[in-house]
């Protein structure tokens, strides 16, 4: 396998381990705007899934324009830039809402939406991105989509495992958050950076 | 000698069997005595949040959260032929917080159980207003067909998070004279009900002379997170502590702590009108410790930082 290609099955590791690092974390978020009651689990879920089948679409249709890696390590960027609202705003915008909102149903769901959805859909758009990257041949499109599923899951499972056992014992929520955000911000630009440097690396 | 295995006959298969089936009488005979030992399940209900369990001996009935009858603690329990009774230390610990304030006029008790601390304020105080706040449908249901419990125009559930309730209280303006958190001894343990923010906005509901009682843990790393945490927001508390209670109560309040001598003189009034409960107040001034018994360099518990249900590990 190229370096690219290593490159890019780190990355969408990395981006797996994230999303279900926040997603985890949101419970966290809006327990004490919502509680921690089933459906506000239920609210973060649905946006999840829902941010994420839109990012897939997106993903999956830039894919056909000149894929590239200095697009692509903007889509970690982007996301990066996109968990900015969560990590300063996410308490005032908590704060409206309960005043606005009575059901905690609804304010956890609309909540979700408005601190969730965008990076997550950007971070979906990583995946279908990815397959483009590392495919060679029709023929070997599936085994490629097989692996990078394999690789960017198991960074999903990682993800929870470490952010629920370890992570939230040793650190404060918003520190695991800017961690999280400078990790993407490193990704995108080496990414980017190898992209520009290094000339058909698109190519390979 | 043969080095063939020789496929059991039919006969010996039956043997086996046979032998197995006793086998696996016996043994669940056994379990079944051990489980039963004169206790029997009166009701089991799977709600949202747990598993409830009603079960009943020759003497006490009891609400359990668990998973089978013989794991999990007994959330609540009363003797069948004295339901007035306190069966258990740490509802006598937190009636010893009568020796600090009396009287209170509203009352908001955080998690329903089986509505051992609401009938026992209810008997206390027949004029006050008890706001319970209980996050699972399931527990007011069972509270109502197996422990008597009842709404009344004075008493009045609500189902939903406590975290919320305490928002919007404090949002309405209302306030309580006394607020008892006793959500804590399940097996889960909800963490936005233990961070710092959540009992300033509880301290917010208090008025100048008001009071907080917490039925919590009393050991593991949570016991000193949760008693920074405590610490940090009203300042110095009552650790009350009974040998063989694995609960200890906090009671805090806002203002200046009585000391020893003060809650000895007060308790002697109090004697006759806790007699019913099978509780002897006398004994408690002694067990409201001010000591800082625990790691003052364990973090405290917030809503950024609150692993308690790792740390109670």
């Amino acid at each position: 396998m190229s370096q690219i290609k290593i490159l890019v099955m780190v990355l969408a590791f990395i981006a797996g381990f994230i999303i279900m690092a926040i997603e985890l974390l949101g419970g966290r978020i809006l327990a004490p705007y919502f509680g921690s009651s089933i459906y506000v689990w239920g609210s973060i879920i649905t946006v999840f899934m829902l941010s994420l089948s839109i990012g897939y679409l997106c993903g999956g249709k830039l894919s056909l324009y000149n894929p590239n890696l200095k697009t692509y390590g903007s889509f970690f960027a982007i996301a990066a830039l996109l968990l900015l609202p969560l990590i300063i705003w996410s308490n005032p915008l908590m704060e409206a809402l309960f005043l606005q909102i009575e059901d905690p149903r609804y304010g956890s769901l609309i909540i979700s939406m408005m601190l969730f959805f965008l990076p997550t859909a950007v971070m979906g758009m990583i995946a279908p991105y990815s397959v483009r990257l590392l495919v060679d041949s029709t023929q070997g499109s599936g085994h490629v989509a097989g692996k990078l599923y394999f690789i960017s899951t198991l960074g999903s499972a990682l993800g929870t495992l470490a952010t629920s056992f370890y992570l939230v014992l040793w650190f404060e929520v918003n520190q695991i958050l800017i961690t999280m955000l400078l990790t993407l911000l490193v990704a995108g630009i080496t990414a980017i950076i190898i992209g520009t440097k290094i000339p058909g690396a698109e190519d390979e | 000698m043969s080095n063939y295995k020789v496929a059991p006959t039919s006969r010996q298969l039956a043997k086996t069997e046979v032998l197995v089936i006793v086998a696996l009488a016996i043994l669940i005979f056994t379990v079944d005595l051990f489980a039963q030992n004169g206790v029997r399940n009166i009701h089991r209900e799977r709600s949202l949040y747990r598993n409830i369990l009603v079960t009943e001996d020759s003497t006490r009935r009891c609400m359990r959260f668990t998973i089978s009858s013989r794991s999990g603690q007994n959330q609540s329990c009363r003797f069948v032929d004295n339901p007035v009774a306190l069966v258990f230390p740490y509802a006598k610990m937190a009636l010893s917080g009568l020796l600090v304030k009396d009287n209170p006029q509203r009352i908001l008790i955080v998690g329903l159980g089986g509505a051992t601390l609401s009938d026992t304020y209810r008997r206390l105080f027949p004029d006050a207003e008890i706001i319970i706040s209980e996050i699972d449908d399931a527990v007011f249901r069972v509270a109502r067909d197996y422990f008597d419990f009842a709404e009344t125009d004075k008493i009045k559930v609500d189902i939903g998070d406590a975290r919320v309730y305490v928002k919007r209280a404090g949002l309405r303006g209302e306030i309580f004279d006394l607020v008892i958190l006793d959500a804590f001894n399940g097996e889960y343990i909800p963490e936005h009900l233990m961070a710092a923010e959540f009992l300033q906005e509880v301290k917010q509901l208090l008025p100048e002379d008001g009071m907080v009682i917490a039925n919590t843990f009393s050991t593991s790393r949570l016991y000193a997170a949760e008693s920074n945490t405590y610490q940090s927001v009203f300042g110095e508390f009552y650790n009350v502590r009974m040998p063989g209670s694995g609960n200890r109560v906090i009671i805090a309040s806002n203002q200046p702590l009585l000391d020893q001598d003060t809650l000895e003189s007060r308790a002697p009034a109090f004697l006759q009108r806790l007699e019913v409960f099978d509780m002897d107040i006398t004994d408690f001034p002694e067990l409201m410790s001010t000591e800082i018994t625990w790691d003052t360099g364990q973090r405290i518990l917030t809503d950024q930082y609150s692993p308690a249900n790792l740390l109670n590990n």
